[in-house]
């Protein structure tokens, strides 16, 4: 019963909420930089939850208390989903209470209760978003475990933190099964994060929305909830996808030093990550619904090759 | 045969050959034919890449002149000419989407496997080392097989051709150390006089039926019924 | 223990007699039968969980049955599991029973009918899970079939619910004929019938293919495997609802547990071809069973396509169970046999529980279209609840126990790397990954079940004025839920009981999988995966309690009523809500060639108004069934030419025969 380590956990996750928007507003405002604008300042995201927080709260008359409830459950699920992800340190004595599919099982639950939110309400756009969010997010479920599969099947473990430390502690290996998985996580972040090309997170056109739809109803705290709920989601796969693939600078113990220099590291792979969503999102422009069982194709096929990679080129004779 | 045991250069090695793997996949789904011809440039790079590495890491000087023959023929000289060919036949914007696409990708990836369990028996000692790449080579020449297979664009199959023959390339490069350098050479001439053969038909065929679509090649026989 | 569990069948059985008294007075089913159904299931309960902490099964024989055959009853770890399973559900029906069947006592249909089958059918699936002889086997799995025939047929004033039993009988006696002579090949081998005889005994390895194919064929029917499973989408939705939780909760896993005794127990050395076929089986299965459960809008029939998905999802840990064990990897071979044992009680803990749920909407509400619910979370506040903590379980989420049985199956798959054939390694994550598909297309699944039916406002006046169930309703429904909460948060205890099983019916045990104490499930070793239930539960809460405490002070806690977003028009009506249809139309789309639409907009018989028709069928029946109809009906064509009604034709068979027996006398 380690103290100190579970006391880390519990300033990491901290952070990790804390930060959450600050990561939202980077890529938010390089890409108004690309669009020649100036755009919000990196702060923004703050001022709108705390305003939302201190606003009324209008409920539909038609809402049941899932309505009311499922605000709290998905902010409880990101939490949750944001402890178990190694963000400064590698070791964490929480990532052995939930493992990557048990993440993946969080982010399933705020999922559901996001869904069910939409169609509380009983107008077609909450059942559209709930639909076309259910939809999108089983066609990335196959592409999902394909590559936990090639990630357990190097360092045979589920736990993220003996993931990490495994890829760590191996040094520079080229894997080409790593590529391949880097790609499918990839494409699959984008489209459960419900950025372009799959969603586009800045639209008021109802009819375009995924998730903007299903927190259409939304007011006051509970809308605050759900878009902080939002970003915590965006950085978790952005931590998850550079500290599984780049985990170099992660601290391997719990040093003052060695955390300091996490710190930075991970500050400095998310400014670039951050850098390179804004040019993917300026770049490309959103999909129509049916064109992203081919985009989660892509995904899926991404990881195959990854696992087949591992089973074929990786793994001895 | 664990990674971490290979050299760098080896790594490197197997990286690019999963590489060529992934272009000729994105070549068998791509529809608009002149991402096409990039994605077939792209494999020509990655190939004569692979030839460069194996040529510093088995220290086979030869295999250099070949790497560069590579990359100016595959990457360079072949999708020039079917850049102008396209552009003289007026269908650089053409687009061709295929029936099924993720059936199509899906019996690929089958491919990939049967290629693998194919190939597990080899336990000659000098193959044994880069079975496995071997694997991967034999995978290509399938797909690119399956690409003349479902493609319907003339132009499309020829890049399946040549990318067949990226793949035999692949695997004499990676598991034998290359080929005498004269046989490589007469290879690599035989794939251009090829290229500019294709070139001279097409304008034949596009001129006879008015469309690449190889599915009206029946036309020009007397008892083929005329389907469109 | 075995006395508690002959208890047990004597009280289905009593249950089964005090209704044929009910043709005079409803009170002796209400009062009489029922509490003996529970006397029933209590007993089944205590004397499966006294079998699975036993060290060694208990035997007996029952003086029943030929002179030269007597009945052999056997007890043991694998057997209790499922006793207890049988036991659970049995008692929970009983306890809905009495509110439910009040709607059939002023119809047409009698009720000594089902209260006598209802105990027969309950007695057949206790005996087949004690018999430890092929004869008492056949015996009582004829008898479940032949009473659950009669339940499904209950209301048979319907041409659908007459053709459903039909199809439901013919299915069940191909299915036992098939048992039959898997048991035939393996008693050939053995020497007697005595399933000790068959454990005794080696089988050369083709002749137990041909047994374990036969076997395999005939459970799968039961069980409802694609393509076998027409059968169930038909029958479990006419029969009564506490009978169609019986049928999908209890009956499928007997199937199972008949598969499990024969496959890992009797026929002897297992092929790894076989755990190949039985995966690939499984995951079609379960991914083409949650495909026509989304394009389904009879609650009850959707739930019923369920049961396939999961089914195949059972029968895909035992697929690996098999392919690990009959490669030399025992241990694993046991963490996914626990992994498919949980799964099975899981399914019948949250499928009874949605199945009583439906009852009680198809009670208040007369409706079983889900295109004409809606709102009726409000109506039925209490069903709403435990109806959400089916849906959430069955989706396989955190923390409730549907998660738990799927992340051991994952878990079992991911120890892919320890096995050494390369198409393996590349086949299996193929299957998980089509079973994290099916996984998710579930919860897609139940998001518009529980969005369209419970949530929203009302689509039709009945719905609209649907009251609250009656109190032993709610109280069984509860209890399952209840159930479902405990399986998800304290798995270690399951898995140590199954450990139980695995023991005795495999040889090996988990070392590991309570290691770090009862908090951590740890089922192959703690480096390589673990899951503390409670610890999840307890952050939910405490997340879910904080901010709903720091956020509710002071004068923030007011929350007004408005109207809905309506962009700017007319305020939307029920009519505009997205209908169960359109929420599962992308994927529709996508699946398409798995499935035969017919869609379009025609114009109405009397009215002429136009209306949109949309009808998606089983592929099965066209590439499987028609043409067995086929051949069947041809053959027996061809066959009644014998019958040529001539006399002089049939004096002649009359010689042919004699001379046939003189000659073989010779």
């Amino acid at each position: 019963m380690n103290l100190s380590g579970w006391l880390l956990a519990l300033i990491q996750t901290t952070l990790f909420v804390a930060a959450a928007p600050l990561f939202a507003a980077w890529v938010k405002a390089l890409k108004s930089r690309l669009q020649n604008r100036r755009g919000p300042s990196l702060l923004q995201p703050y001022r709108d939850l705390h305003k939302l927080f201190h606003k009324e709260v209008m409920v539909a008359h038609t809402a049941s208390p899932v309505f009311r409830a499922a605000p709290y459950i998905v902010f409880s699920a990101a939490i949750l989903a944001a402890m178990v992800v190694p963000l400064v340190a590698a070791r964490l004595p929480t990532a052995a209470i939930a493992d990557v599919i048990v993440l993946v099982g969080f982010l399933a639950l705020g999922r559901f209760f996001l869904a069910l939110a939409g169609m509380d309400v009983g107008t077609s756009f909450g059942g559209m978003g709930a639909s076309r969010e259910m939809t999108v997010s089983s066609l990335a479920e196959p592409a999902t475990l394909m590559a936990i599969f090639t990630l357990t099947m190097t360092a045979h473990s589920t736990n993220l933190s003996t993931v990490i430390a495994h890829n760590l502690e191996t040094g520079l290996i080229l894997r080409p099964s790593f590529l391949f998985a880097f790609m499918g996580l990839t494409l699959v972040a984008l489209a459960e994060t419900g950025r372009i090309p799959v969603d586009n997170p800045a639209t008021h056109l109802e009819l375009t929305m995924i998730h903007e739809a299903m927190i259409l109803e939304y007011s006051g705290r509970h809308l605050a909830l759900m878009e902080w709920a939002a970003q915590i989601k965006l950085m978790l796969y952005a931590v998850l996808i550079l500290n599984i693939f780049l985990p170099w600078g992660i601290a391997a113990d719990f040093a003052p030093g060695s955390l300091l220099l996490g710190l930075f590291a991970i500050t400095a792979k998310l400014v670039i990550l951050g850098a390179a969503l804004a040019l993917a999102e300026t770049g490309l422009a959103k999909m129509r619904l049916f064109r992203v069982p081919q985009f989660l194709n892509l995904a899926f096929l991404l990881a195959l090759l990854g696992m087949l990679s591992q089973v074929i080129l990786e793994v001895g004779a | 045969m664990n990674l971490a045991q290979l050299s760098l250069g080896e790594q490197g090695t197997l990286m690019l050959s999963a590489l060529v793997l992934l272009t000729s996949f994105a070549l068998l789904a791509q529809a608009r034919l002149v991402a096409c011809i990039h994605v077939f440039a792209w494999q020509g790079a990655l190939v004569g890449l692979v030839t460069a590495l194996v040529a510093l890491t088995a220290d086979t000087p030869h295999l250099y002149i070949s790497a560069a023959l590579t990359l100016a023929l595959k990457a360079l000289l072949i999708p020039w000419m079917l850049h102008r060919l396209v552009r003289r036949l007026n269908m650089h914007r053409h687009v061709e989407t295929l029936m099924q696409p993720t059936v199509v990708l899906l019996f690929g990836a089958a491919l990939v496997i049967f290629s693998y369990v194919v190939v597990l028996p080899v336990e000659r000692i000098e193959l044994a080392a880069t079975r496995n790449i071997l694997a991967i080579s034999l995978a290509v020449v399938l797909v690119g097989l399956l690409m003349m297979v479902v493609r319907r664009q003339a132009v499309t199959q020829v890049i399946g051709f040549m990318s067949l023959e990226n793949g035999l390339f692949l695997a004499a490069v990676a598991a034998t150390r290359g080929m005498p350098l004269v046989v490589e050479l007469g290879v690599a001439f035989d794939v251009l006089v090829a290229a500019v053969l294709f070139g001279v038909f097409f304008f034949q065929i596009s001129e006879s039926i008015e469309s690449l679509n190889v599915d009206r090649l029946n036309r020009l026989s007397e008892t083929g019924e005329d389907d469109s | 223990m075995l006395a508690l569990a002959e208890l047990a069948v004597l009280a289905a059985l009593g249950s089964s007699l005090l209704s044929l008294g009910a043709s005079h007075s409803a009170a002796a089913l209400r009062w009489g039968a029922f509490p003996l159904l529970g006397l029933t299931g209590l007993c089944a309960i205590v004397a499966g969980l006294g079998a699975l902490m036993a060290p060694e099964p208990f035997t007996a024989q029952l003086p029943l049955g030929l002179p030269w055959l007597p009945w052999q009853l056997r007890l043991d770890a694998l057997g209790g599991f499922f006793l207890a399973l049988i036991g659970l559900i049995v008692t929970t029906v009983s306890v809905y029973g009495p509110g439910y069947v009040r709607e059939f006592e002023h119809g047409q249909a009698s009720l000594p009918v089902l209260g006598v089958f209802t105990g027969l059918f309950v007695a057949g699936m206790l005996l087949v899970v004690l018999a430890d002889d092929a004869f008492m086997f056949m015996v009582s799995w004829e008898l479940m079939s032949v009473s659950s025939y009669f339940l499904v047929a209950f209301q048979h004033e319907h041409a659908a619910n007459r053709r459903a039993g039909f199809l439901y009988l013919l299915m069940a006696h191909i299915g036992g004929l098939s048992i039959l002579l898997g048991y035939g090949v393996m008693a050939a081998f053995a020497g007697s019938f005595d399933f000790e005889a068959m454990r005794e005994a080696t089988l050369p390895t083709t002749w137990a293919s041909i047994a374990f194919a036969l076997a395999f064929f005939g459970f799968g029917m039961k069980a409802g495997l694609v393509p076998l499973h027409a059968w169930l989408p038909e029958a479990h939705p006419v029969a009564p609802s506490h009978i169609s939780a019986l049928m999908s909760g209890v009956m499928l896993k007997v199937a199972v547990y008949g598969f499990v005794r024969v496959s890992l127990d009797l026929v002897g050395a297992i092929q790894p071809a076989w755990g190949v076929i039985v995966l690939i089986v499984g995951s079609i299965s379960a991914l083409l069973g949650v495909l026509y459960a989304l394009m389904q809008h009879d609650l009850k029939r959707l739930l019923a396509y369920h049961s396939v998905e999961n089914i195949g999802i059972i029968f895909i840990g035992l697929g690996l169970t098999m392919v690990f064990l009959s490669t030399g990897h025992p241990l694993l071979g046991a963490v996914a046999l626990v992994a498919a044992l949980y799964h099975t009680l899981n399914h019948a803990v949250f499928k009874s529980l949605l199945f009583l749920g439906a009852g009680a909407v198809l009670q208040q509400a007369h409706e079983r279209d889900m295109e004409r619910m809606g709102g009726l979370a409000r109506r039925m506040p209490w069903t709403g609840l435990f109806f959400l903590i089916g849906c959430i379980s069955i989706s396989a989420l955190p923390p409730f126990n549907g998660f738990v049985s799927e992340w051991l199956t994952f878990q079992a798959a991911l120890q892919t790397w320890a096995l050494e054939s390369g198409p393996l390694r590349t086949l299996i994550p193929i299957a998980a990954a089509m079973l994290a598909l099916t996984g998710a297309l579930a919860a897609a699944c139940f998001v518009k079940v529980y969005g369209v039916a419970f949530l929203g406002q009302a689509r039709s006046r009945p719905v609209r004025r649907a009251r609250e169930a009656p109190l032993g309703m709610r109280i069984a429904q509860g209890t399952l839920a209840l159930m479902c909460l405990l399986l998800g948060v304290f798995p270690t205890t399951l898995v140590h009981l199954l450990d139980g099983v695995g023991g005795q019916l495999l040889g090996t045990h988990l070392p590991q999988a309570t290691a770090r104490g009862w908090l951590w499930l740890t089922p192959v070793s703690p480096d390589t995966a673990s899951y503390a239930a409670p610890v999840v539960l307890l952050g939910l809460i405490l997340t879910w309690g904080l901010g709903s405490w720091i956020l509710r002070r002071g004068e923030r806690r007011a929350v007004h009523r408005c109207d809905p977003w309506d962009c700017g028009f007319a305020p939307p009506d029920a009519r505009m809500q997205y209908t169960a249809t359109a929420f599962s139309m992308p994927i529709r789309r996508i699946f398409q060639g798995l499935f035969i639409v017919r869609e379009g907009v025609e114009p109405e018989a009397h009215t002429g108004e136009p209306r949109y028709q949309l009808q998606v069928r089983d592929r099965a029946w066209g590439l499987f069934y028609a043409p067995v109809a086929v051949v069947v009906r041809e053959s027996a064509r061809r066959i009644t030419r014998i019958q040529t009604g001539n006399i002089r034709v049939y004096l002649g068979y009359t010689l042919a025969t004699l001379l046939v027996l003189l000659w073989l006398i010779l």
